[in-house]
Formats: C-alpha cells, sequence, structure tokens
C-alpha cells in the first residue's frame, strides 16, 4: 500500500476539443491581416508605424494593468494584441503617436480591463477607445484633414463626408471596384472591402465568429439604406456604397462580432446584427456624424444582455 | 473521431464506432487473489454485525451488516469463495458512503444454492431480495415504490458513453440471456410496456423477442437516456424530474441478460464484463469478477500505469477517477479506461469569453453561459430557477468545447449535488 504510485484525479470530460483563447485571438488577427496590409500598402509607413504602436501598446498596458492589480499575466491569450490592431485599423494613417497611446489606454484599460478583463467587456474596447477620441479630438478622426498630405490615384476625399455635405452628386465618381480594392479614404484596416470580406469569411469558416451577425449587420444597412435611397435619390446614396465605405465591412466582420459584447443565441444575433446595422445608416443619414457604425455598435452592445434573454425554452423545462 | 461538419457551421456531432463487425475479444481476467466488494451504507461501530472478519463466503452468498439493512436493499452478493480478511468504511464519488468487504479467495470455488431453490418460480420479491447487486445493476428496488408504478422497462443496448461498448457486445452475444431476461421481466413485473434499444444496424439480428424494438443513431449525446426517451417516446422528461416519475425504468441489457441468465441456471452471475481502454484508444473486452482490483486487469495486459497516467472508471466524456489500483471492478463498472500524462486536459481557472460554443453544442438547449457565470458565483439557486440547471442531462459536451476551458460540468454537478444536500438539510430540519 504505501509505494502505490500517484495518479492525476479529475472530473469528466477527459478529452477536451483543443480549443482555446490565444488560438481565437491569433485566429482573428490572421484574418485582419489582408486589411491591415493593404492599408499599408496605400497609406505607406505611417500606417505601420501607427498599426505597430497601437499593437506594442495595447500589450504594454495591459501588462501595466496586470502589474498594478496583482493580477496574473494575461497578454499571451492575443486578446490586447487584438485589441490593439484593431483599434489601429480604424485610425487615419497619420495619427500621431500620442494619440494611438491614449487611445490604446482608453481601449485595454477602460474598456476592458476595469470591468475586469476579457470575457466581462460591456462594449468592444476598441470601440469605446475609438468613441471617446472622436469625442475628445475630433480632427483626429476628420480623415480629409489628416491625410491631405497624400496624393492618391484615386478619390481623394473622405466618401461619407463628401456625401453628407454635398449628397450623391459628390460621389457619382467613386466606383464599387475601387471601394472593394481598398483605394478609398479611410481607416487603415477599413477601406480594402474585399480583404475584410475574405478574412471574414475565413473568421466564419474557422468558427470563430457566427455568420448570424455580419449577415443580419449588413442586411440592415442594406434595407435602411434602400429605403432612404428611394426616399431621396439626391442626398441618400444606394446600399452598396453604404456597405462598402467608411467602417461597415470591419465594424460587421470584426467589430460587432466581438465575443463578450454580441449575443450568443440565434435570434438576438440576428436582432444585433439588424439593429447595428439599421442604426449605422440613421445616423449617417440623419444624425450629425459622417459614419455611425461606432455608435451603432455601442449602442448595440447596450442592449446586448437584454436581447440575450431572448432564448429558446431549455428541454423539460416546467413553466 | 469528433467529425466536424463544414467546420464549425455545423453542430459537432461524435460518430461512434460500431463493435459490429469486428467485435474486440473477450478476455477473462483471472481469479484475484483478493476481491473488496461494496455495501451500501456504513456500520454503527457498537452493533454487532451478522458478517465479521474470518467468515467463510461462497460463491453466490448474499453478505449484509444486518437483517433490517438486508431488507432494505443493502447487500452485496459474494463473487467468490473465500474467507473476509477486512471489513472497513469507504467513500465514494460525492460523500457516498460504503462498507468494504476485502475477501481472500480459497483454491476451491463452493456455489451458495439458496438462490438455485428460488429459480423455479421467478418473482418480483426473489428479484429484489437477489439480484439488485447484478452486473449492470438492474434498477430493480424502483418496482417495490407503489407511490411511482413503472409502467414501461426500457432495456438499453447503447452504452452511455464514448468509446463503451459493453451494452453493445451484449445485444450481439447474449441474446438468449436477454430474450430470457425479457420473458421474467414480464412474468414478475406488471409493465404494460418493455422497449429494447439498440443501433440501428443491429435491428435486423435480433429476431423473435417480446419486446419492442427501437433503434437509435448511435451518435453521442443521442445515446443517453433522456435523448433515448425523447427519440422513442415522444416525451421529454420534464427538468428535475426521474425517469420513474415518468413511470420508466432503465435497464441495461447486460442487467437482463445477468437476469436471464440467473433465472436460466440458479446460479447468482458474479461476473462484470467490461470495455477496456488503453492508453492508445485500443478496446478490448474483459470478464471480470465482481470485485476484482482493477490492477488485475492491468496485471492481465502486462500495462503499468505510471505516476501522473490517469484511471478513469466509465467513459471519456462522464466517467470518473480513480485514486488506486485497488479500486474493486462494481457491478457499474461499465469501463475502465487508462489516460497518459501526455493525453491529460487540463482545465483552467480563466473566465468565460461568452464565445457561445457550449450553447451551440449544448443538447438541453441551456444557456450555458449565463449559467455558468451563476456556478463560478455559488449562486446555484438562482442558476436553477433562472438558468435551467435542472434541464441538463450530463452530457460533458460544454466542457469539452469550453475555449476556456471552464470544468462547466464538474460545475453542475457540484451545484446539482450541493442543492440536494440543501434540500435534504430543510427536509431533515424541518
Amino acid at each position: 500500500m504505501v509505494d502505490q504510485r500517484k495518479f492525476i484525479v479529475s472530473h469528466a470530460p477527459f478529452w477536451h476539443s483543443g480549443k482555446n483563447v490565444a488560438q481565437r485571438s491569433y485566429g482573428i488577427i490572421i484574418a485582419a491581416l489582408p486589411a491591415v496590409l493593404a492599408g499599408i500598402y496605400y497609406f505607406g509607413m505611417p500606417a505601420l508605424g501607427v498599426i505597430s504602436l497601437s499593437v506594442s501598446f495595447s500589450i504594454l498596458w495591459e501588462l501595466a494593468f496586470n502589474y498594478v492589480a496583482k493580477r496574473p499575466n494575461t497578454i499571451g491569450d492575443g486578446n490586447a494584441a487584438l485589441i490593439g490592431l484593431l483599434f489601429g485599423m480604424l485610425l487615419p494613417a497619420t495619427a500621431p503617436f500620442w494619440f494611438v497611446i491614449t487611445g490604446t489606454f482608453v481601449a485595454v484599460v477602460i474598456g476592458k480591463q476595469i470591468y475586469g478583463g476579457i470575457g466581462s467587456n460591456p462594449f468592444n474596447p476598441a470601440l469605446v477607445a475609438v468613441a471617446i477620441l472622436m469625442l475628445s479630438w475630433k480632427k483626429y478622426f476628420d480623415f480629409d484633414g489628416m491625410l491631405i498630405n497624400y496624393d492618391f490615384d484615386f478619390t481623394p476625399f473622405y466618401p461619407l463626408v463628401a456625401l453628407k455635405a454635398f449628397g450623391t452628386s459628390a460621389i457619382e465618381s467613386i466606383s464599387i471596384l475601387d471601394l472593394l480594392l481598398g483605394r478609398q479614404v479611410g481607416g487603415i484596416g477599413a477601406t480594402f472591402g474585399l480583404g475584410l470580406i475574405v478574412g471574414g469569411l475565413y473568421l466564419i469558416y474557422k468558427g470563430y465568429i457566427r455568420w448570424e451577425i455580419p449577415l443580419s449587420f449588413v442586411a440592415g444597412v442594406f434595407l435602411t439604406s434602400q429605403i432612404f435611397n428611394l426616399a431621396g435619390a439626391d442626398r441618400f446614396a444606394g446600399p452598396a456604397f453604404h456597405i462598402f465605405t467608411g467602417y461597415t465591412l470591419i465594424g460587421a466582420f470584426f467589430l460587432a462580432t466581438e465575443d463578450s459584447s454580441s449575443p450568443v443565441n440565434v435570434i438576438p444575433m440576428l436582432l444585433y446584427g439588424l439593429g447595428a446595422g439599421i442604426l449605422t445608416v440613421l445616423i449617417r443619414n440623419i444624425g450629425m456624424f459622417p459614419d455611425g457604425v461606432v455608435f451603432a455598435i455601442l449602442i448595440m452592445n447596450l442592449v446586448n444582455p437584454l436581447l440575450d434573454k431572448i432564448r429558446p425554452k431549455a428541454i423539460g423545462k416546467v413553466v | 473521431m469528433l467529425e466536424k461538419l463544414l467546420s464549425n457551421l455545423a453542430t459537432p456531432r461524435f460518430g461512434r464506432e460500431y463493435i459490429g463487425g469486428t467485435l474486440p475479444g473477450l478476455q477473462s481476467i483471472p481469479m484475484p487473489q483478493k476481491v473488496t466488494l461494496l455495501l451500501n451504507g456504513s456500520a454503527n461501530p457498537k452493533e454487532q454485525l451478522l458478517i465479521k472478519e474470518g467468515d467463510a463466503v461462497n460463491t453466490g452468498q448474499k453478505l449484509s451488516l444486518s437483517e433490517e439493512r438486508e431488507e432494505n436493499g443493502a447487500y452485496v452478493i459474494s463473487s467468490v469463495t473465500g474467507t473476509i480478511s477486512a471489513i472497513y468504511p469507504f467513500t465514494g464519488d460525492f460523500g457516498r458512503t460504503y462498507t468494504a468487504i476485502d475477501i481472500d479467495t480459497a483454491t476451491t470455488e463452493t456455489r451458495d444454492e439458496q438462490f438455485n431453490s428460488l429459480k423455479e418460480d421467478p418473482t418480483l420479491e426473489t428479484a429484489i431480495a437477489y439480484l439488485s447487486g447484478l452486473p449492470g445493476n438492474p434498477p430493480l428496488a424502483l418496482f417495490s415504490n407503489a407511490e411511482k408504478p413503472i409502467r414501461t422497462i426500457i432495456i438499453n443496448g447503447l452504452d452511455n458513453d464514448l468509446l463503451v461498448a459493453t451494452n453493445q457486445y451484449f445485444v450481439v452475444t447474449e441474446m438468449d440471456n436477454i430474450k430470457t431476461g425479457v420473458e421474467i421481466l414480464r412474468k414478475i413485473t406488471a409493465v404494460d410496456r418493455i422497449i429494447i434499444v439498440v443501433p440501428r444496424d443491429y435491428v435486423s439480428g435480433i429476431g423473435e423477442i417480446e419486446a419492442d424494438i427501437a433503434a437509435v443513431d448511435a451518435q453521442y449525446p443521442e445515446i443517453l437516456p433522456h435523448n433515448i426517451i425523447r427519440h422513442i417516446l415522444g416525451q421529454e422528461v420534464p427538468a428535475g424530474k426521474n425517469f420513474e416519475d415518468l413511470g420508466i425504468a432503465f435497464f441495461s441489457a447486460e442487467a437482463v441478460a445477468s437476469i436471464g441468465e440467473a433465472f436460466e441456471s440458479g446460479e447468482i452471475p458474479v461476473t462484470k464484463t467490461l470495455t477496456f481502454i488503453d492508453k492508445r484508444g485500443e478496446r478490448t473486452l474483459v470478464e471480470a469478477k465482481i470485485g476484482t482490483p482493477i490492477g488485475d486487469v492491468f496485471k492481465t495486459y502486462s500495462i503499468s500505469p505510471k505516476d501522473k497516467d490517469r484511471l478513469i472508471i466509465g467513459g471519456p466524456m462522464r466517467g470518473s477517477c480513480i485514486y488506486s489500483e485497488n479500486h474493486p471492478v462494481l457491478p457499474d463498472t461499465d469501463a475502465l479506461f487508462v489516460q497518459d500524462e501526455s493525453d491529460i486536459a487540463r482545465v483552467s481557472d480563466y473566465p468565460c469569453i461568452n464565445c457561445g460554443e457550449c450553447v451551440r453544442i449544448c443538447p438541453a438547449r441551456i444557456s450555458v453561459n449565463m449559467l455558468i457565470r451563476f456556478l463560478e458565483a455559488g449562486q446555484y439557486e438562482s442558476a436553477a430557477d433562472q438558468y435551467d440547471l435542472y434541464s441538463c442531462i450530463e452530457c460533458g459536451l460544454c466542457s469539452f468545447v469550453c475555449v476556456s476551458k471552464i470544468p462547466i460540468f464538474q460545475y453542475i454537478r457540484l451545484a446539482k449535488y450541493e442543492l440536494s444536500r440543501m434540500n435534504t438539510a430543510e427536509a431533515t430540519n424541518g
């Protein structure tokens, strides 16, 4: 009895699918890379600088917070890097360094860590940062002003602002192909529509995001902008324009789908995406901001816990 | 083994390997030097016991601590002939108390004749008094409860975990005994209906039987009793209710075959068949006397588990770990699974990231993402009231897919156990 072997004792199940959080974060980062690389191609070295600074400072802020809060080190799960990457993708290529550093602080510390870290954030951290910075330093999100020194071989103004100011006549020269290929003014990682779609489909294929949210988001944008367009074609652009400009695609595939702030049941996912899509176009067309994706998703984040109460009846449930 | 259709677009499903055409061979474990039998309940230190160390026992002899306990069903049937060498308390999973009886085996085997005289006239009383501890643990005691009459018997020819093939083996090889068992069950119980559930592939091989035959897709988690009831009776088991509340008793195919064999031969079967799964996932069927230390199974296969390996009674999804090679083979030990240290999946204390994998895979449609938040906070009552704790059919798939590696299944079991303890305490304290 004395020389008994010591076995590991634990509880069922004894198998695991092998999925983990880090795999998920890095998977999403890989999916975002085509759009980021296109952004670096069009906007040059400053874009690379912003992205690198954003990713590295997100990780540093998380590390610093872990240290201060005496929590275990969580940068290994890749979530901070992912938040940094997504935040960087939304910025103009010429964003100043302090702006990026402040933004990543807001994203990681205020957007995520003070709620208790990964899984506990009620809002998408990157969007919290963009919203706060957009309200605090509006001019750094004015893409026309920020990218004024660039010499583009495509339409050199931010389509959404032009649309808001001058109506559909101003955007007639912009072809959908240009928008898809990233030949438009906008955030570093938000312009290359094709790359975002491919990345998004990869995410759906890998199971990192669910198809319900992006699809219903795009459907919401499509339907609402179609209705506006029918009501006044001179003032309101059609669905294709709205889907391929601004933050729509990155919002649909990468921002609205953030795990912690989006629903998990099917009907709530559809409502959530649809709501965000509708709000996006409402803000764009009748609100004061040129792009509505940021606030639309944040508002839907807010109602997510309520929406997710719509769930199927469990087996054998006695009401 | 995990078949995923189009990656994650469809819910992952476990296929099951049929033992069908290629039955793994049956390996007999030689007569052990010592067996350990577990008897329900613990002895009072001052009590005068019916059995004591040094008593000689015969194979098939009924052992109990007192006559009163014996009448309440707390008895074991000795699986060997020999002398009692030790009687001591034993604690099982979730604090269940047993009295362990060690018996040193003698060289010659003598059969106890008590049951033989009763075999000609099978009655429910005889069955309850002698056969409750048969291999496969037939739930015969359910029939003595007048408040919950049993109307339907479901004979389960499937096993309730992955890799386990014990009951399938009985459906393939022991159909004659099962048929006898069915006849006896019909005679001694007043049930309206007996249904035998088998994998779809086996239906044609059954032949004449006095029971309805139901075929089920042998896929996990469809093979779990709750799902079987839903498929073949079109009935959902209400949350928190037992099968007996619906008038259903589940018998394993092995238990029915054992009942048949017992009345046919007049000897109470004492040999348990189990699926042995080695570190490489190779399966063989093993026959061992009830009470055989599982270490003897390893010896037969010349396998020697290392430190930090994991020994599991049951299958990979729902089994339970044991800490000693002296642990005996019990009447409900359907499988023995050895896992190498390098294959062991660790759990973590990482928080839920709300990815929803568990929600999508849950066969009971529970909002596991919300449930686990209540369970982690220890709010078991809210979990039961608001998030369907009692709807859980305990398949373990939520833990299997959890990205954060949260031991969700264990939290659920713990919550149910804690709640039942609270309810018992409330009932006894008024």
